[in-house]
């Protein structure tokens, strides 16, 4: 069992699709680099950061990305943020059957600052046009780096969210929230508390993502499988009355959790019988533990 | 950021394969692209690398490596963080045995 934590972005692309499937837009070999880092004398990746193009899934053709942790966090650039634009318009027109995003970012690119903010914004505007489209764009998170900021924002305009306890996902990173509320509000050195609050388990008993699977790339895989069969038959577009729904949800969340302080407490208040047992629960048995507590469908 | 260029002459393995890529350039780390490009029979090798002033260990590192795979026609291009001698030398033999599937 390989671990979708420990691998990169291509070994991920690679072991999780089906196998000698994918094909690679602009691959490294083309060499097309970030303008910016350069000026910064900073290194760049002759990727810069995320590997973009089609492959199968269990035979299906599908779109798929996957960003690179270990290059700059996977923070997203000019470039980095033009290829899954360009990958997820490219999808609408060949009318791909699914856009299968592996993300592991930071977010923006500070180097790049407006650049990367403004490609982060047109993935968004990606996304969802994918999904007007009727394409459906699942996103799986699992990197050591976990899903923040922008890039946060884009897994929840996706149809699902598969992730491993392992994977985080949030806005503000724990830094950011420790620096800007102070050590009172956050502790970002406990890590405990960090996973607690960011990883899987918590975001999956929240509603924010709708599959948890172990940290393997097959489970990832068949994640990824199971989520793109759930779209059929299901509107794919964001829509007026899902978003309702989704305000309700988060009304309901600050309403019954909103004076809570650690995600302990928050589980104990979900009717969760035994809330200090959750962090060490396989993926398996917590899905099974969490099922009849979780809220909302997305 | 600095940028290196090496050409070795007198190789004979051909890189059967078009392009391919290993590591990933992060702290301490690396990626090396190699692929065919028609050299007059040379390997050219580029490293723009963050850490400035190794000319001469790099310069020992390539040597090194172009003894061991004596490849012919083929173009390196390195983009190094900080990677110490020993991990550019597996990364580099990592790559040429993704091309010629074996070890040297």
């Amino acid at each position: 069992m390989s671990s979708y934590l420990e691998a990169t972005a291509r070994e991920r692309l690679q072991r999780l699709f089906d196998a000698g499937s994918v094909e690679e837009f602009l691959p490294p070999a083309a060499r097309v680099v970030s303008p910016h880092l350069g000026q910064l004398n900073a290194p760049v990746a002759f990727d810069d950061g995320v590997a973009v193009g089609r492959a199968l899934l269990d035979g299906l053709p599908v779109y798929a990305a996957a960003q690179e942790g270990g290059f700059m966090g996977g923070a997203v650039g000019e470039v980095h943020g033009a290829k899954l634009v360009g990958l997820l318009r490219r999808a609408v027109v060949e009318k791909a059957n699914a856009v299968v995003l592996l993300l592991e970012t930071g977010g923006v690119r500070l180097h790049e600052a407006n650049a990367g903010l403004i490609a982060v914004s047109e993935v968004m505007r990606a996304v969802l046009d994918a999904r007007a489209a009727g394409i459906p764009v699942v996103a799986l998170v699992g990197g050591s780096n976990g899903c923040f900021g922008g890039m946060g924002i884009v897994a929840r305009c996706t149809n699902a969210v598969v992730m491993s306890e392992e994977g985080r996902l949030a806005m503000s990173g724990p830094e950011v929230i420790e620096t800007a509320a102070g050590v009172e509000e956050f502790d970002a050195r406990d890590r405990a508390l960090v996973w607690r609050t960011t990883g899987g388990k918590h975001r999956y008993l929240m509603g924010d993502c709708q599959a948890i699977v172990a940290d393997s790339i097959a489970a990832f895989r068949q994640g990824a499988i199971d989520a793109i069969a759930a779209c059929r038959g299901e509107p794919v577009e964001l829509t007026l009355e899902a978003l309702e729904q989704e305000q309700a949800m988060l009304a309901e969340r600050i309403a019954r959790f909103g004076g809570l302080a650690d995600p302990l407490e928050v589980w104990a208040a979900m009717g969760v019988v035994q809330p200090a047992a959750i962090p060490m629960m396989e993926a398996d048995v917590f899905a099974e533990a969490a099922r009849c507590h979780r809220l909302g469908g997305r | 950021m600095e940028t290196l260029t090496y050409r070795f002459e007198n190789g004979n393995r051909r890189l059967p394969k078009p392009a391919e890529v290993v590591g990933v350039v992060s702290s301490g780390n690396l990626e090396v692209l190699i692929e065919p490009a028609p050299l007059d029979g040379a390997c050219s090798i580029e490293i723009k690398t963050a850490a400035v002033g190794f000319g001469a260990t790099w310069q020992a590192v390539m040597r090194d490596f172009h003894e061991r795979w004596q490849l012919t026609d083929a173009r390196i291009a390195i983009n190094d963080m900080g990677a110490t001698p020993a991990v550019v030398s597996l990364r580099l033999d990592q790559a040429a045995e993704t091309m010629l599937g074996g070890p040297a």
